[in-house]
């Protein structure tokens, strides 16, 4: 049915029986502080509680087996590509210059260079997990609970839900329009050129957008009818009521992007340097 | 008593239009009765059921003249959200309303929306998914579920509104019968327990008075034309006058001149009671009737041989599907949902690759052809013609399938001008698409498989939705073709059109095909009825209740009669 990349896993995990509020915080404490920080000593530390989440979710890597290509993939190319668009912005950051080897021209391979890009692909592997497991420990019916939870209006946090609910639709109309169309010529299969191929999927989309049309204009009535809009607020039937352990896991997301500002910022700069 | 619904010299006029869609309305709905609004596509019956919601004119604006109270609210001076605690609706589209990503949700959803507590919201969802009996299903999401299952999911969505009256907008249109005869006996269920006061907007009047009904408002051009109980607008002929299809045993009497007025409970199938003296007459135009015959000795314009079939990784939908398809044949495809009746017809076409088994067209296997190879002999026509269609304008669209086969500009626009003639679209040429009614649209899409020029085309369920005036429209217009010598399959639900326009139907369920014969004969076989998700036909009822040993036989009469009585009403009038 609904695509098999990345989707909700249900297990009983600790992970799991937290409440997607909970996880959304934590996720998002990761990503800020992933982002924020270039101190190698707290991106370590966070990747080692992003492995034990992991752990405690009872998630196999066979699971997520497509997505975890994915990331080796992605930061293979990432790594190729920061040393070919500038190879010297290690150096320049932590202003100092150790070669190891030069290879041409502009291009030496420098301990400082080496250094900056294994944090940046450190980011990488510490966000992931917390990701996939946001998404694969969280029911997708408390995606839209957990957002306007921790702030987003719901009228705009629904429509996560709405989304996730109405993409297979409209995947089986594309798929369906998709072949009537090809019985009239428009084909869209790999022996057909790139110029054709582009013209070809206006003809399957015009008549996708038709029907997803008229399908809104019913699914807007029978919200109203139903009173969506009604109040400022709303209740979510799938809202996992907070327990004790989530209070913990926020208090401790608390904490820890704190002390991993503090840690940061120490040197007067984001940067953890071991060549000063 | 005192109204529940009071309609006072009501008329409305939306804005986008020039004339007013409802006139002058005066109607009185009393609590805990049960009407049946009907009335022709067009004739506002569906603009008076969005009055009472609260759709108009609180979503759809427009001009209101005098006053409708809903539980003594002025509903122009209220709100959809006050209304919406009061009426409850169940909209046309099973899937368009359902709004959440599991059962559960979907049922609470009102719920939510009133900052109901997380443990009320649990009980009351849960008796309400009682009430409509799909307690089992709370975690289901709606790919999971029937078209019929569905329809209980949106009813229960309303029910915990704890609503004082319901409204049905055309519940039977996306159902099979089998399910449609089940949803009209949860109506009646839920009316009986819980009773709120209901009202069905409905053109298949046969079907909905499966159960009984209070009163019928008939309705034509904005106006109410007839509000009276079922039994004595059935004996008028403001049905026929105003293109309602009135109930097959109801023309059975007729034609046998049984004197109707004399017949008790005629306003339902299961309470007709035929006397000594109407039972004779039957009997008595049906031996009077030439047996017709219908004999095809065509060769074999298609062949189907044990064809199995699966979607990668789940379970088997065909099982060993052999038929064949005579030359110049009208055939109906019927079946439960998800019995695998569209797989079979995409398979046909190409679409989908069997894993076993043959096709042969004309005799030659084009099991391997590809679907552009098989489209210039095979067409396929899909429901709602707003999934095929591309192109603003209509010659565009039609000559979409002839461009880049080599032919010039001259010879496509020939061809695309003789085919839009046979459909009667020439006038249109130069429209745009946007402008035609349901109806045109469906004839272009026709018309643009047509101009490929196949020799079969199958159409899914091509009177969907439709009234029986444009019912009647798209089956001349296929009868035309086919006397063209263009065979016509059929995906269908509906037994009028296997009775009236096929001279056989291939039933299937559980992925078999099960049946091959008559439609006559489908739909008088009570086991094949029940296990296919069919209803029998009340023609069938007349039969046994008369004592006719061969119903089957009487079942090709009617329709026969009726065929010939009908086209002789159109020449003299």
């Amino acid at each position: 049915m609904a695509n098999k990349v990345l989707n909700y896993i249900p297990k009983d995990s600790f992970m799991h029986r937290l409440s997607g509020t909970t996880k959304l915080i934590v996720f998002l404490t990761f990503s800020f502080l992933c982002g924020l920080s270039f101190d190698t000593r707290v991106l370590l530390f966070l990747l080692v509680l992003s492995i034990s989440c992991f752990f405690l979710s009872h998630i196999r890597l066979s699971e997520v087996k497509l997505m975890s290509m994915f990331l080796v993939v992605f930061i293979v190319m990432n790594f190729i590509l920061l040393f070919i668009f500038n190879p010297n912005y290690g150096p320049e950051l932590y202003g100092s210059r150790t070669v190891l080897f030069h290879i041409a021209g502009r291009y030496d391979v420098t301990l400082e260079q080496l250094f900056y890009q294994f944090n940046v692909s450190l980011k990488y592997v510490i966000g992931f997990p917390v990701a996939i497991l946001f998404i694969a420990t969280t029911n997708p019916s408390e995606f839209a609970s957990s957002l306007s939870q921790i702030g987003v209006p719901y009228r705009i946090s629904y429509s996560v839900s709405l989304a996730l609910r109405y993409i297979p639709d409209i995947q089986t109309d594309y798929h369906e329009i998709a072949q009537s169309q090809e019985a009239r010529g428009v084909a869209l299969g790999k022996d057909v050129k790139i110029s054709e191929r582009i013209k070809n999927s206006v003809k399957i989309l015009m008549p996708l957008v038709l029907t997803s049309l008229n399908r809104i204009d019913e699914i807007a009535n029978s919200m109203q009818l139903r009173s969506f809009g009604k109040n400022k607020k709303r209740t979510w039937y799938m809202q996992k009521k907070m327990t004790a352990s989530d209070y913990l896991v926020i208090a401790f997301c608390v904490v820890l992007f704190v002390v991993g500002m503090i840690i940061t910022n120490q040197g007067g700069n984001n940067l953890y340097n071991p060549f000063i | 008593m005192k109204p529940i619904i009071s309609f006072k010299d009501f008329s409305f006029q939306y804005n986008a239009q020039k004339n007013p869609t409802l006139k002058h309305i005066n109607l009185d709905i009393y609590p805990g009765e049960k009407i049946l609004i009907c009335g022709a596509s067009g004739s506002g019956k569906s603009t008076l059921g969005n009055c009472i919601n609260g759709l108009i004119p609180f979503s759809y604006n427009g001009k209101i003249d005098g006053s409708l109270k809903v539980d003594d609210i002025e509903t122009k001076d209220s709100s959809i959200f006050e209304l919406s605690t009061k009426v409850g609706t169940v909209l046309q589209d099973p899937d368009g309303q359902f709004v959440g990503l599991t059962v559960a949700e979907d049922i609470a959803f009102a719920l939510e929306n009133d900052c109901v507590e997380q443990e009320k919201m649990f009980a009351e969802t849960l008796s309400a998914a009682r009430k409509v009996s799909i307690e089992n299903r709370m975690n289901n999401a709606p790919y999971d579920l029937s078209g019929g299952q569905k329809q209980r999911v949106s009813m229960a969505g309303v029910l915990v509104d704890k609503v004082r009256i319901l409204l049905f907008d055309e519940p039977l249109a996306n159902l099979d019968p089998a399910t449609g005869k089940s949803a009209i006996e949860l109506i009646d269920q839920i009316k009986k327990e819980t009773d709120t006061t209901v009202i069905i907007i409905e053109h298949r009047i046969e079907d909905v008075l499966w159960q009984k009904v209070d009163r019928i408002i008939l309705m034509d051009d904005g106006m109410i034309v007839s509000d009276c109980d079922p039994a004595a607008l059935l004996r008028s002929d403001l049905l026929k006058k105003y293109g309602i299809r009135e109930p097959l045993y109801l023309t059975q009497l007729k034609y046998a001149d049984v004197d109707i007025n004399n017949i008790e409970g005629i306003d339902c199938i299961n309470d007709l009671k035929l006397d000594d003296k109407a039972k004779k007459q039957i009997v008595k135009w049906y031996t009077s009737q030439e047996k017709p015959e219908h004999i095809n000795n065509n060769s074999n314009i298609l062949e189907v041989e044990h064809i199995d079939f699966r979607y990668e990784s789940s379970e088997q939908i065909l099982y060993d599907v052999s038929f064949a398809i005579k030359k110049g044949e009208m055939l109906a495809i019927a079946g439960k949902n998800g019995a695998g009746k569209s797989t079979l017809c995409k398979v046909i076409c190409g679409f989908e690759k069997q894993f076993n088994g043959k096709i042969l067209f004309n005799g030659e296997d084009i099991s391997n052809a590809s679907i552009r190879k098989r489209s210039s002999y095979i067409g396929y026509v899909m429901q709602n013609p707003n999934q095929m269609i591309s192109q603003a304008m209509i010659f565009d669209e039609v000559s979409m399938g002839i461009r880049n086969i080599g032919l010039s500009e001259e010879e496509i626009k020939e061809r695309v001008y003789s085919t839009l003639k046979v459909c009667g679209l020439y006038e249109f040429r130069n429209w745009p698409i946007s402008a035609l009614s349901f109806g045109q649209k469906k004839r272009v899409t026709i018309a643009s498989i047509l101009v490929m020029g196949p020799e079969i085309i199958i159409l899914d369920e091509p009177t969907a939705g439709q009234d029986f005036y444009h019912y009647t429209e798209i089956m001349e217009f296929l009868c035309e073709l086919n006397r063209k010598g263009i065979t016509i399959i059929m995906i269908t639900h509906d037994m009028h059109l296997m009775l009236e326009y096929t001279t056989r139907s291939l039933v299937f369920y559980d992925g078999r095909l099960q049946a091959d014969k008559s439609g006559s004969a489908v739909l008088c076989d009570e086991d094949l009825v029940d296990k296919a998700s069919l209803k029998e036909t009340s023609l069938f009822k007349i039969a046994t209740d008369v004592g006719i040993k061969d119903p089957v036989s009487f079942v090709d009469c009617f329709i026969d009669y009726d065929k010939k009585e009908r086209s002789h009403g159109k020449q003299s009038s």
